[in-house]
């Protein structure tokens, strides 16, 4: 089924969970719709006015619709009990430890995603709103030492594959919302909240971040870019990335 | 001698009123999803035809800018659902037929009736005047989200607010006097299970109504002050846009616009559906010549629904970072309000089964309703699942499987019902020829449209995009498809054509209509002043032993054959 439907390649630990609902329930869905609509046809043919002059003012006897009201109901409680719910929980309350994760804060505003990992001390430096403008989006304060080795990015994320990420997720302006299609993670960014989500990636590879809730006019283009890397060849990018900006 | 018409309080008139102006209203949102649909197909490319009188400011050479086209979704959307499918649902179908159907002279008050009308023509020409100011109209989603929708410049949005409030309190006069119109001037013998499945749905829809709108008025009031009275209720503190700290009073919430908002906007989702199938039902109980099946297990199923629909608004705001038990609370509530829907569904499916079907225009609209319905319905179940919203959440799959309730949905039935009661209104038959070439090109072309939909979404194509999603590398293998949709839309323009030439050419020169041509058995086709007492249940088609084979209500005995 899942391969039917058309979703983007699955590059997570948790991908298959969620594909497996979304098969589950597409199931469930294409038996009731062959089912009624078999019944539908069969009853508009075979009670036509022609084939059948003359209705019966009982119609049909029998519980029909009280089995198919029962199992449709079954049918929902099994996917909500042992799998929605479950899946979700995992999701949000089965969170990774720091320390074995990759942690990183993703900052959203009109149009773009600022990116900001806490260097080799794994501590983020002070941000202050004050010192946001167009060369420091983030407003990170460079002379707390814990920023020393701080490395932002705008629109770049860079994980790497098979270790846990964490992101600490919020907005400076709107509601914008963080979705990384092939790892099944949305997430909505909302200005006064900070919004931990977490995967693993399991698949290298080069996608792109969407923004999925209507933040303004060029929201349609507030498009990132993320990278999932072998662990060396991630850790060689951060390197690369803080001597960069480790500045004069 | 026209203006009489605009001041009468007859219910009659007042319905046609809103008939007349609905109409005029999904025609224009119609008009705007034209333009949104150019634009997804061909993205930059001027509008052919009208291009030209868009305005220069908002597309200019006729090329759809990125902030016209959030207007044309926002209002597009609204005017939909709040402009013309509510109005024609409600307050020309209810106000024209429930007094009728329950034997009653009038509305119970029917000046409020005049003032709800009038409230709604004020609230609908802001939104219109919003297109002309400085800016343009509201462009944050008919959903208006903050703080976008608090921080945006110009007057569009404010207009917006102000529009609503008129709408809601049309709303509210309407849905208090359709209450009370049915609690109390049911004609003598009307029991309240003797009642038209049609009329239970429009007493279900004005509690929702009248229970849900206030929380949206509220809403507005609130984020009308953030607009022009410097307060923040909708704003955090912390705030920088365009990389410019923002001076507000701060301390506000942006989560909580949401939650009022959906507060509506879940049972508002309901009254667009239910006087649907409330039309549905008679269409079908009359054109199978036989009782609905289940007829009371339909009605607890309403009430149910209304009910339960108060208690999943937050389906909407799953990965606003819900923890597992709020979603598995509102997963589980909108897995149970399926259970009534599926109820009403196949009690309508069933009724088919032994009945002797008619296939009439209005039946034709009313019999694709069940599986354009059944689409939509189904199509809500991985949506109000948390675990597969993270992937369909603001996709296509969301605007394919909400189109599938209200245009193969609700627009069907309200189809069905304009031709069903064209001859009750107006003494003349539609065209049935035009009525039928109208059905065949919408069900084709509606499905064309919508049904690519899920698979965009799928793909993971997210929705309100001004390029429809060429920007993304994920959408590239689907983006195909926006065309053929979009010529779909062109198509259904068209084949509207015909329903729009049928109405003024039948209102004149169509055949003239017996008193009650589809030999029905509800009130309103009943001929004659004398006081009405009803006698029976609403359905009391193919009576064994009748005479005929359909018992009115407000007949005394059915004359025994042979006696
Ligand atoms: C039959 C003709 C219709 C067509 C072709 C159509 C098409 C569309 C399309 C393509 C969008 C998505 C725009 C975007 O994502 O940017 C949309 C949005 C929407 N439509 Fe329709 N629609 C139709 C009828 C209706 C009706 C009858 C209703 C309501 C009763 C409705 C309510 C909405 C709403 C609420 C939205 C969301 C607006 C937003 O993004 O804020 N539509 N429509
Ligand atoms: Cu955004
Ligand atoms: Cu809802």
């Amino acid at each position: 089924m899942i391969e039917w439907l058309g979703v983007p390649v699955a590059g997570a630990a948790h991908a298959g969970d969620v594909d497996q609902v979304m098969a589950l329930v597409h199931w469930l869905m294409l038996v009731l719709l062959v089912g009624w609509g078999v019944f539908f046809v069969y009853a508009l043919v075979r009670f036509r006015r022609t084939a059948h002059p003359v209705a019966s003012y009982d119609g049909l006897r029998g519980r029909w619709s009280a089995w198919l009201e029962g199992g449709v109901l079954l049918a929902e409680v099994v996917l909500l009990a042992f799998f929605s719910i479950p899946v979700w929980s995992a999701r949000v309350d089965a969170f990774p430890s720091e320390r074995e994760s990759v942690v990183v804060r993703v900052v959203a505003e009109q149009f773009a995603w600022n990116v900001h990992y806490p260097g080799s001390d794994g501590r983020f430096g002070r941000t202050d709103l004050v010192l946001v403008g167009p060369a420091n989006p983030l407003g990170l304060d460079r002379t707390d030492p814990a920023a020393q080795d701080d490395v932002t990015t705008i629109n770049q994320l860079h994980l790497p594959v098979n270790r846990p990420a964490i992101v600490y997720l919020s907005s400076k302006d709107m509601v914008h919302s963080f979705t990384l299609p092939q790892m099944r993670i949305k997430q909505d960014a909302i200005p006064g909240l900070i919004q931990p989500v977490w995967f693993t990636p399991t698949e290298p590879g080069e996608w792109e971040i969407a923004c999925s809730q209507l933040c303004g006019l060029a929201h349609y283009r507030m498009r990132g870019f993320y990278t999932i890397h072998t662990q060396d060849e991630y850790e060689a990018w951060l390197v690369e990335e803080a001597a960069a900006q480790a500045g004069p | 001698m026209f203006l009489k018409y605009l001041a009468s309080t007859d219910h009659k008139v007042i319905g046609l009123l809103y008939g007349f102006t609905s109409l005029l209203f999904l025609l224009v949102g119609f008009v705007l999803v034209l333009v949104i649909r150019w634009q997804l197909a061909y993205p930059g490319d001027p509008v052919p035809l009208i291009g030209g009188w868009l305005g220069e400011a908002n597309a200019p050479g006729g090329i759809v800018l990125p902030e016209f086209y959030n207007q044309l979704g926002a209002m597009h959307g609204t005017i939909m659902v709040f402009l013309g499918v509510v109005p024609l649902a409600v307050g020309a179908f209810g106000n024209y037929l429930v007094p009728l159907q329950i034997g009653a002279p009038d509305m119970a008050f029917p000046r409020l009736n005049l003032a709800s009308y009038w409230c709604y023509v004020a609230g609908g020409a802001v939104m219109l005047a919003s297109f002309f100011v400085p800016g343009g109209a509201a462009n944050n989603g008919w959903t208006s989200y903050a703080p976008l929708s608090d921080l945006a410049p110009g007057a569009g949005q404010t207009m917006w607010l102000a529009g609503m409030l008129f709408i809601i309190c049309s709303s509210l006069l309407g849905a208090l006097n359709v209450i009370t119109t049915i609690v109390q001037l049911r004609a003598p013998g009307m029991t309240w299970f003797r009642l038209p499945f049609f009329v239970w749905a429009q007493f279900i829809t004005a509690f929702l109504l009248l229970l849900a709108f206030p929380a949206l008025q509220a809403a507005a009031i609130l984020q009308g002050m953030d607009r022009l009275a410097g307060t923040s209720f909708f704003l955090p503190s912390g705030l920088a846009v365009s990389g410019q700290r923002l001076e507000v009073a701060g301390g506000g919430n942006a989560l909580l616009w949401q939650h009022l908002f959906w507060f509506l906007g879940h049972p508002e989702v309901y009254v667009l559906i239910l006087p649907a199938m409330g039309i549905v039902a008679e269409v079908v109980a009359n054109n199978t010549r036989k009782p609905l099946w289940g007829y009371r297990v339909m009605v607890y199923s309403l009430f149910v629904l209304g009910v339960l629909s108060f208690v999943v608004w937050a389906h909407h705001m799953f990965l606003t970072g819900m923890g597992t038990a709020v979603s598995a609370f509102f997963q589980t509530t909108t897995m149970i309000i399926s259970i009534p829907s599926v109820v009403i569904l196949s009690s309508l499916m069933l009724s088919l089964h032994g009945g002797s079907i008619r296939f009439t225009t209005p039946m034709l609209f009313a019999l694709a309703f069940l599986p354009m319905f059944g689409i939509g319905g189904l199509t809500g179940l991985p949506l109000g699942l948390a675990t597969t919203d993270i992937a369909l959440h603001d996709t296509n799959y969301v605007v394919g499987h909400f189109h599938y309730l209200v245009a193969p949905g609700t627009i069907f039935a309200l189809f069905a019902g304009i031709y069903h009661w064209f001859p009750r209104v107006t003494g003349r038959m539609l065209n049935d020829w035009l009525g039928r070439i109208h059905f065949a090109g919408s069900l084709v072309c509606m499905n064309v449209i919508f049904l690519p939909m899920f698979v965009q979404g799928l793909a993971g194509v997210n929705r309100r995009l001004w390029d429809g999603g060429a920007e993304y590398v994920h959408a590239q293998e689907v983006l195909y498809l926006n065309v053929p949709m979009s010529m779909a839309a062109f198509a259904l323009a068209v084949f509207q054509l015909f329903f729009i030439a049928n109405l003024f050419l039948s209102l004149r020169g169509g055949p003239a209509a017996e008193p009650n041509p589809w030999r029905a058995t509800t009130l309103e086709w009943r001929t004659g002043g004398e006081p009405v007492r009803v006698y029976r249940d609403p359905y009391a088609y193919s009576v064994p032993g009748a005479p005929s084979d359909f018992v009115p209500q407000y007949q005394a005995e059915p004359q025994r054959a042979g006696a």
